[in-house]
């Protein structure tokens, strides 16, 4: 621990990219530049969030990640343990007890706190590019509110499958202002981010990093007669017997077998020691 | 209705050494509400000139052409549109039209840039093609594959569409048969019961006298240096 | 009556070349005036002046804003020209390309202007976009292609529809019927001819086709190096040019 500064990244850096937080907060939903350092882990691992996440632990803080609601991928374990050697923070898997958390493609079932910081990896930070490719243009359609282009996309993505398609990264408009990429969440998640947490969004390669306060408004688009909605697999969770998660579907065997699990393994995990139980969630638990 | 006065027209080629050639000097002419006047005189003494003067289409070097209350000879382009929308029909000898587009729609198109309702417009303008015996079944094609005879009809029933205060008439009787050459001097009749101001050029002297109260010879405006 | 849009002594320059210099001229309501020139003299500056494109060095650009009157539209702030360029203003332009979005639906295409002005209905954007590309002859079944699967010629009428579905008062249009074979070309005109009529449009064509400018236009300018030669009314000018330049490129001397 000792070979690196506290969470790796200098002094300087932390505080710019403080400032590009600060910034964020302060015009919410607004994407903010900064100048993204080399991380000792390639792009699209999450080098947006780590940075964000090393300017804005302090030595007390307890430390989650989550990747795609799970503590134990690779990319959850490596970030952790990155965390662990760098800033000698404690972690957790439990939501609760986590005061800042990194997430890649998940919000937790669990509502977040006030005493609570959400970080998400972002990797394309720009809900516009889909249809605009200069950069310069989409800019200029954030700083006058030219937003007609979002509905394009909802546009086609009706005539095309006959409902609002896009099922993650589905666009938000935060205070009735900008336009924001929620990152690749599912649109279940959306609702969940009017939030009492701080929400703290870094994209590495793309330079960006955007947020939301406490409580900031967070509107997902659609049509008067194509109502966002925020779905999830029609069914419970085949181990706690949640209704109201997000769900995984996991084939289990080569004759076509299949469950639904929660996305969110802390959730699940805190639920089967409550006492839920799902369909399949004695055998799980026998294995356990 | 229309008053000419002291209206003369020259030609400045430029690209021929910037020559000038006067064809036109002291033009009068007074046409009053319900009177027809020909222009006569031999080919090439202006009869058309003088007619395109009136419409706007050729610029007049001097003089004052007073179309109800608008001088043509200085007016802006925009006056002249709105005259020729709605008080001054011409009827040239070739039809000029928009390629593809249906007779039934070049004929009402007078009519519908006045605002009149589509059903109306069209009413009229399949009352004028059934007087003028062009056949239903062409009503739907553009008139540019039609025969000469038929474009000279199309024509007509598109200058008439229209009640128009003043009309220019250019040879509305030529290459007609008996039957629509009647047909076209009843409308001309009409117009004038109607206090239409007519000034036209008829090489048909019988038509001539039979539609016209008075005549002009051209001739008497053409610059004495050249004559 | 109070003019659409009025040229003040527009003048714009590239470094010592002349762009255009000092053009003057009222459009009214309903009016449609051609531009027409060699290419060189300038048409193409004075159009991307006037719609906003380029900012000229002098003059000013007025147009009778439906909540202010009449302003001056160089003197506006960006949002404001924006908005007056996606609502009141259209601009079609020569290739199809550059007034379309090729990765969207043809439907989508004509939706855009719509969503922009804060249209949020799916089904009555879709009705709208059906009754547009209706009017400019494209057949409903094709709502959901791309345009880069249409030709030429349906390609530039659903840029029209594209450009004509907020209702706009005034139309830019450079070359619309450029490329296009001779009876595509005829089509469009007569569309052109009809839309504006209908929609009591102004409009201000620039095009090197006298032929264009002689079925569309009520009124003509003629450029050269920059600077108005000719003005008036459409037929007058072809029929009795009375500047030596006009009446070169009317007896068609010069290939422009
Ligand atoms: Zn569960």
């Amino acid at each position: 621990m000792s070979d690196y500064n506290f969470a790796y990244l200098d002094e300087q850096t932390k505080r710019m990219i403080r400032r590009a937080i600060l910034k964020g907060l302060a015009i919410p939903g607004y994407q903010v530049p900064f100048a993204s350092r080399e991380m000792p882990m390639p792009y699209g691992w999450g080098t947006g969030g780590v940075q964000v996440s090393a300017a804005t632990l302090t030595p007390d803080d307890q430390f989650k990640v989550i990747d795609q609601g799970a503590d134990d991928t690779t990319n959850a374990v490596s970030i952790r343990k990155f965390f662990e050697r760098t800033a000698g923070v404690a972690t957790t898997e439990e939501t609760t007890k986590a005061t800042v958390i990194q997430t890649r493609h998940r919000i937790p079932e669990e509502d977040l706190t006030e005493d609570q910081i959400l970080v998400y990896q972002v990797p394309i930070p720009e809900p516009l590019r889909f249809l605009e490719p200069s950069e310069i243009e989409t800019r200029k359609m954030h700083s006058l509110e030219e937003y007609g282009l979002m509905h394009v996309k909802l546009y086609e993505d009706i005539a095309r499958h006959g409902a609002i398609a896009t099922a993650y990264a589905y666009p938000v408009k935060v205070e009735g202002r900008y336009v924001m990429d929620p990152s690749p969440i599912p649109k279940f998640d959306n609702p969940k981010m009017e939030m009492a947490a701080i929400q703290l969004f870094g994209a590495g390669r793309e330079q960006r990093i955007y947020a939301l306060p406490p409580y900031t408004k967070v509107v997902s688009l659609d049509f008067e007669d194509f109502p966002f909605e925020a779905s999830k697999a029609d069914a419970c969770c085949d181990l706690c017997g949640a209704e109201d998660s997000y769900l995984d579907e996991v084939i289990t065997d080569d004759q076509g077998g299949r469950m639904f699990v929660c996305s969110d393994t802390d959730y699940c995990r805190s639920r089967r020691e409550a006492g839920h139980v799902g369909a399949l969630g004695m055998a799980q638990e026998d294995a356990a | 209705m229309i008053e000419i006065s002291n209206v003369s027209k020259t030609f400045t080629l430029h690209n021929q050494g910037s020559a000038v050639i006067q064809v036109m000097d002291g033009a009068q002419l007074s046409v009053a509400a319900g009177e027809c006047v020909a222009l006569t005189g031999s080919s090439g003494a202006g009869k058309s000139t003088l007619m395109r003067m009136i419409y706007g289409n050729y610029l007049a070097a001097s003089g004052r052409i007073l179309v109800g209350d608008v001088d043509v000879a200085t007016a802006e382009p925009r006056e002249i549109i709105q005259l020729r929308r709605e008080v001054l029909g011409y009827v040239s000898q070739f039809l000029r039209v928009v390629p593809r587009v249906a007779t039934l729609d070049v004929v009402a198109e007078p009519l519908l840039s006045l605002g009149v309702p589509a059903e109306d417009a069209e009413a009229r303008a399949r009352d004028l093609l059934a007087q003028l015996r062009i056949p239903e079944r062409l009503w739907s094609l553009s008139p540019t594959t039609f025969s000469g005879g038929e474009q000279q009809r199309v024509n007509i029933a598109r200058g008439f569409a229209h009640t128009y205060p003043a009309m220019l008439l250019d040879e509305p009787t030529a290459s007609l048969d008996a039957q629509n050459r009647e047909t076209v001097l009843s409308l001309i009749e009409e117009a004038k019961s109607r206090g239409a101001a007519i000034i036209g050029i008829f090489h048909d002297e019988a038509a001539r006298d039979r539609v016209c109260d008075r005549e002009i010879n051209v001739s008497d405006f053409t610059p004495k240096a050249a004559a | 009556m109070t003019p659409l849009f009025q040229v003040k002594g527009l003048s714009k320059n590239y470094g010592t070349h002349i762009g255009c210099r000092d053009v003057n001229f009222d459009l009214y309501p309903g009016e449609v005036m051609g531009i027409v020139g060699e290419s060189g003299s300038g048409k193409s500056t004075l159009l991307n002046c006037m719609a906003g494109h380029l900012t000229p060095d002098a003059g000013q650009v007025m147009f009778d804003t439906r909540a202010e009157g009449m302003k001056d539209t160089l003197e506006m702030s960006e949002p404001e020209r924006r908005m007056l360029s996606r609502t009141d203003w259209a601009f079609v332009h020569q290739h199809a390309r550059d007034g379309l979005r090729m990765n969207v639906s043809a439907g989508g295409n004509v939706g855009e202007r719509l969503m922009a002005v804060g249209a949020r209905h799916y089904g009555e954007i879709r009705d709208t976009a059906i009754d547009w590309l209706d009017r400019v002859e494209i057949k409903e079944s094709r709502i959901d292609d791309r345009p880069s699967a249409f030709s030429g010629g349906m390609q530039q009428r659903l840029q029209i529809a594209r450009n004509l579905v907020t209702g706009p008062r005034l139309v830019f249009m450079d070359e619309p019927t450029g490329g296009l074979d001779v009876s595509v070309q005829a089509r469009l005109l007569d569309l052109l001819r009809s839309l504006v009529r209908e929609m009591g449009l102004s409009a201000i064509i620039v095009t090197h086709d006298l032929a264009v400018v002689r079925l569309l236009a009520d009124r003509l300018m003629v450029m050269k190096d920059g600077h108005v030669v000719e003005s008036g009314l459409t037929d007058q000018v072809l029929d009795d040019p009375q500047h030596g330049y006009t009446q070169l490129l009317v007896s068609s001397v010069l290939q422009v």
